[in-house]
């Protein structure tokens, strides 16, 4: 069975945002909420100064507190891809996972219930990309299997030197970047 | 140096996670003295302190029922998608510390229902007469009544206990996240609970009782907390910050001030004093480690969620 992931280049993304766009076009997100952003992370002190830029959103983690904390069942590993999904009509809104997720990836949708990157997977089961992933104009972001050894994400992972956020965690998260 | 700035700005979420508001703080402050209460009812039934008329024993189970049903409420209100609220009944989750707390919720009702049934309130015997008939059927029976007795002490362990692996099992919020929160939410509430029941009971055995009772409880919370923010502060990196909101850190006024100040060294003074027949016992000192197990939760619940693995980023 897949284990979907991501692979994401910021040696190639610019930041232009177009994976946020496109996320609140397709996903209809509410006005004043993201289910992905940008981070810009800068190291070090001029004139050795390092600039990483991240798209980030729910890493769809191996390892999933949300999942284990939600009292009802909501928050579950969906059997296609193994991607962290949320059953809206079980959430209750008891914002447990909203605050066990260190990654702060979830939000309370105006609806009552808790919210996130899907992993775009109404799309992915047809055979498509992520809305993210297909609109990235610098072809940044790669979306793909883990455990297929000869996907392009694992290649990615295997090729090139990559870090994931907050490994420390424990949370073992599924979007790689690349730097 | 390391500068991050993101675009996202979520409500509840940024700049850092305040989801949980007064209402979570409430309910843990209102079970953990509901689970304090039903621990000293539960002593009190193998004391056999309900035969006393006057005994204060018999008030606890239906200050219990209220406190847990206004402590309910509280949780009620902090959901977000409210008329979904039955979802909680019709699974177990285990690995979900919420999932068990609500069970543990309904369960508790009816063993707080079977001590108040001992000794019914007069307003509920003049309205359902046939009250008498279980009242008399429990007091044949002292196995029974023993039996009551370990189930309110044990679910009301239990209770309390949840309310600190509640937050302790959020792997994300590294002040919450240390095995000792469940002891400190205990020992908090059995001190709240016998400073309550201190403040209102009338039989002065009893008042002594629960002041001696309430000055242990509350030297023992004081090294519980120290021993937390030790284990905090000789932990990893996340954790080290952690400890510092309340060593240095935003916190750190009101909870020395306001919960050890205030609401433990204070009044352990004023009750040594009591119990000692220096002073007469008054409810100064109850109120004041009430209100100090309040702030401790909300404290705890503020500081967690502001605690975090990027924390020193958002400074």
């Amino acid at each position: 069975m897949a284990r979907y992931g991501m692979v994401i280049d910021t040696k190639k993304c610019v930041g232009c945002m177009d994976c946020v766009v496109a996320c609140k076009t397709e996903n209809n997100v509410p006005e004043g909420h993201n289910r992905d952003w940008i981070v810009t992370v800068v190291n070090g002190k001029f004139p050795t100064v390092n600039l990483e830029i991240q798209s980030q959103r729910c890493n769809h983690c191996d390892n999933t507190p949300c999942v284990a904390c939600c009292p009802t069942g909501a928050s579950h590993v969906h059997e296609v891809g193994k991607v962290v999904l949320v059953e809206h009509n079980m959430c209750i809104g008891c914002k447990a996972c909203l605050a066990a997720c260190p990654y702060d990836a979830r939000f309370i949708n105006p609806e009552g219930y808790a919210d996130k990157c899907t992993f775009c997977i109404h799309r992915v089961e047809k055979g498509e990309l992520p809305a993210c992933v297909s609109v990235c104009p610098t072809h940044c972001m790669s979306f793909g299997d883990l455990d297929d050894p000869n996907s392009e994400v694992s290649r990615l992972i295997a090729s090139r030197k990559n870090h994931q956020l907050i490994p420390e965690a424990g949370t073992q998260p599924r979007i790689f970047y690349l730097t | 140096m390391q500068e991050l700035t993101t675009t996202r700005h979520n409500p509840q979420i940024d700049p850092f996670t305040t989801v949980w508001g007064w209402e979570i703080p409430v309910y843990l402050f209102l079970g953990g003295m509901v689970a304090g209460m039903m621990i000293i009812a539960g002593y009190f039934l193998f004391k056999e302190k309900h035969k006393n008329s006057d005994s204060i024993a018999n008030y606890i189970p239906l200050i219990s029922i209220v406190f847990l049903s206004l402590g309910m409420g509280s949780l009620f209100l902090d959901l977000e998608h409210k008329l979904f609220v039955w979802r909680l009944y019709t699974t177990f989750k285990i690995s979900s510390p919420m999932s068990w707390g609500a069970w543990i919720l309904i369960l508790v009702y009816p063993l707080i229902i079977a001590n108040m049934l001992m000794v019914p309130p007069s307003f509920i015997v003049d309205r359902i007469p046939q009250v008498n008939k279980i009242t008399d059927y429990i007091n044949a029976r002292p196995r029974l009544i023993q039996n009551i007795g370990i189930g309110n002490m044990l679910f009301g362990g239990m209770l309390g206990v949840y309310t600190g692996v509640l937050l302790s099992t959020m792997g994300s919020r590294p002040l919450w996240n240390t095995a000792i929160l469940w002891v400190l939410f205990l020992i908090s509430g059995l001190s709240t609970a016998a400073a309550f029941v201190h403040m209102i009971a009338k039989n002065v055995q009893e008042r002594e009782l629960l002041a001696k009772a309430d000055n242990g409880f509350i030297v023992v919370e004081m090294f519980v907390i120290a021993l937390m923010l030790i284990g905090l502060a000789t932990s990893s990196q996340a954790q080290i910050q952690a400890a510092q909101l309340l060593l240095g850190g935003p916190y750190t006024a009101p909870f020395w001030v306001f919960v050890v100040g205030m609401g433990l060294i204070l009044p352990l003074v004023i009750q040594l004093l009591a119990v000692n027949h220096k002073i007469k016992h008054t409810p100064v000192a109850p109120i004041m480690v009430i209100l100090g197990g309040l702030i401790l939760r909300f404290i705890i619940v503020a500081a967690g969620q502001y605690s975090h693995y990027f924390n020193a980023h958002f400074k």
